[in-house]
Formats: structure tokens, sequence, C-alpha cells
């Protein structure tokens, strides 16, 4: 399964939790997929997904899923101790490893190769840490998001994207609809 | 007067309630302020970047956030100011310790701080310099300016505010 595959079987199971969505294809496929005001997309900044929705899950108790991928995880190494050292049981991360930088052509990254991100967040102090392949992510995610566990998920994937158009929603009104998402 | 208490007591007068924090030398005591009091949600954070994601995510949630760090994350956080702070038109308060300035040991330093202000200013992000201890007097009015026009401020602390650096 490629990534977009994956977020239209997941959609049903994320439409009504808060999600941070990574930048580029992922959060162009989310939002055609199934575009929600619980969705934060993010328009730039790569590698902060997991940051974004972290801070989100500590500031409230709603459950928040982070949707990252293997390259801006590789991009943002540092968020790793900081979630395990401060982990709260609201918060999942699903890192969907397709081993490319998806957005960008699909060149290769390391987590493709010799880097196991399931073993780096497990290193990082990580305690709950799942990898799975895609076709069994549903049940894994769902039971992630309703444990009382904070849980990294590493779901590994193909490459490969489809043809989408870019979000043309203003930030600002993607930030406010998912403020008052969080308020209500 | 401590100046560190004060910064911290306006932080929580301002319901600012999660503090990231990247440290220096000179930010040593405040952040041990932030770590001591029971209103403020202290996260130390491992780049400054990823601090400024925190406190996007925390202020969504529904809190007041901060970060703390030195001049030198300047270098290191313009995409994220750009394109995740001020595209979002999300507050951010930048208590930034302003090494390479007057009573500076390290000559490195002085690399980074010629470029402070330029860079700060091409980003039009609203800044203070803190050079004398009275200034942090400001420091309660600067916060509410803040999260009125939420907008990134930064407030630069140089070490003749801090009373400089002793015998390192």
């Amino acid at each position: 399964m490629i990534r977009s595959e994956i977020l239209k079987e997941i959609a049903p199971i994320i439409r009504d939790h808060l999600v941070v969505c990574n930048i580029g294809l992922p959060s162009q496929e989310l939002h055609m997929i199934d575009d929600q005001p619980t969705n934060f997309y993010m328009l730039g900044t790569m590698g902060l997904s997991s940051s974004i929705g972290f801070g989100v899950a500590l500031a409230q108790d709603k459950p928040v899923i982070s949707i990252d991928g293997d390259g801006s995880v590789l991009t943002n190494l540092g968020t790793l101790p900081t979630i395990a050292n401060n982990a709260t049981g609201n918060y999942t991360l699903l890192i969907i490893d397709n081993g490319s930088y998806g957005s960008t052509g699909d060149q290769p990254t390391y987590a493709g190769q010799k880097t196991s991100l399931t073993d780096v967040a497990r290193a990082c102090g990580c305690d709950n840490v799942i990898e799975v392949q895609d076709k069994d992510l549903g049940p894994v995610l769902q039971s992630a998001i309703d444990s009382d566990e904070m849980t990294i998920i590493v779901c590994k994937c193909d490459s490969g994207n489809i043809k989408l158009p870019v979000i043309t929603l203003d930030p600002v009104v993607i930030r406010h609809r998912f403020m008052e998402a969080v308020a209500s | 007067m401590d100046i560190s208490k004060k910064i911290v007591d306006d932080f929580v007068a301002n319901d600012v309630s999660f503090i990231t924090t990247v440290p220096c030398k000179q930010l040593a005591g405040v952040i041990d302020e932030v770590e001591a009091r029971e209103e403020i949600f202290h996260i130390p954070s491992n780049k400054e970047d990823e601090g400024m994601g925190l406190c996007a995510g925390a202020f969504m949630g529904g809190k007041r956030p901060a970060i703390i760090m030195q001049n030198t994350a300047i270098g290191v956080t313009i995409n994220t100011l750009a394109t995740l702070t001020q595209f979002y038109r999300m507050p951010l308060p930048m208590l930034i310790s302003y090494r390479g300035e007057l009573r500076e040991p390290v000559a490195c330093q002085v690399e980074m701080a010629v470029h402070t202000k330029a860079l700060l200013n091409q980003l039009n992000i609203p800044t203070y310099h803190f050079h004398w201890q009275k200034d942090v007097e400001e420091f309660d009015n600067i916060l509410k300016y803040t999260f009125m026009s939420n907008k990134p401020v930064a407030i630069l602390t140089d070490a003749n505010f801090w009373g400089g650096y002793g015998d390192q």
C-alpha cells in the first residue's frame, strides 16, 4: 500500500480526533480524502508534525494523532527523546515509513536503508513502540487511540504518490477551525 | 531585585503556563525558576525549532506558551518563525539571551550577535533589548503586547542585564 491508500483506510478511525498532519502530500491527501476541522494541515515547516501534535496533547486532554513521515522524523530526530521523557497517554505518533521523501520526488531516506526508526524510538526511551505493516495498521491505530498509554507506530509501506492539488485554505482558517474543534 | 523571579512572576501573571527552554549559561537562573513553578509546565527542547513546534501545539491546545533560548537560535528557526508562527498567526514570547554583546568573553558569540537584530528586523519581529536591570519593568507589557498581536516577539537580554559573567 502507498500512503494515500493508508490514509483512505484510516480516515474513519481518525475522523473524530485531533490530527496534526505532515507537510506536503500527506496533508494534501488527507485534505482530499476527508477534510475535517479537527485536521491541522501543515503548509510548511518540515519535521515539526510530531512536535506540534505533542504540544496539543500536553495542553489538553483529548486524543491527538500526529501523522508524520520517516523523512520528516529524520529531520527532527530530537523530537523522540522529548516525547519519550514527557509521555502523555492521549498522544499517538503515527510514522508512515515508506523509506522515501515522497513530496520531493521519492528520494530514498536512511529509514529505508540501515536505520530503523522503531529502534531509534525505543533507544530514545519511548516505551510503547509498534512496528506494523500497512495492511495491519487500522486495528493497531484504533487501540493506540483508545489506550491510556502513549504509542509510537511505525507503519512500513510502499513509496508512491498520487497527483492532487495543493491546499488553498488560508493558514489562519486552518488554525482557527482546529482551535474551535479543540475547545468544543 | 531578583530578575529571574520577576520575569517568571510576569509569565505567571500573564497566564503563560507552557514554557520550553534550550539552555544558555546566562539563562540558568530563569530556567531554574521556570522549573520550580507549579503554575508552569516546563519542557526542555533539544533544538529551538522543535520547541517552537511544541509552543504552536500548546497554543492551539489552549495554553499560552513561551520559549527561552539563545540568540544563536535565530539562525536555526527562521523557517519555523516564517512558515509556522507567523504564517498561522500565533503569539510567541521569545526570551533570548543576547550572547556576543558587551561583557561577552567568547569571541565566536559575536559572530551571531552582529546578525541578530538584522535578522529579527528582516522578519518584522517586534524586538526589545534589555541592557539595564530596570528594563525588565517592561516585560509585563511586552507579554501583553505579544498575546494581543498574535505575533512572535523577541526580548533580547544581554550580559550587562544579567550582571555579567563573573569569573568565567
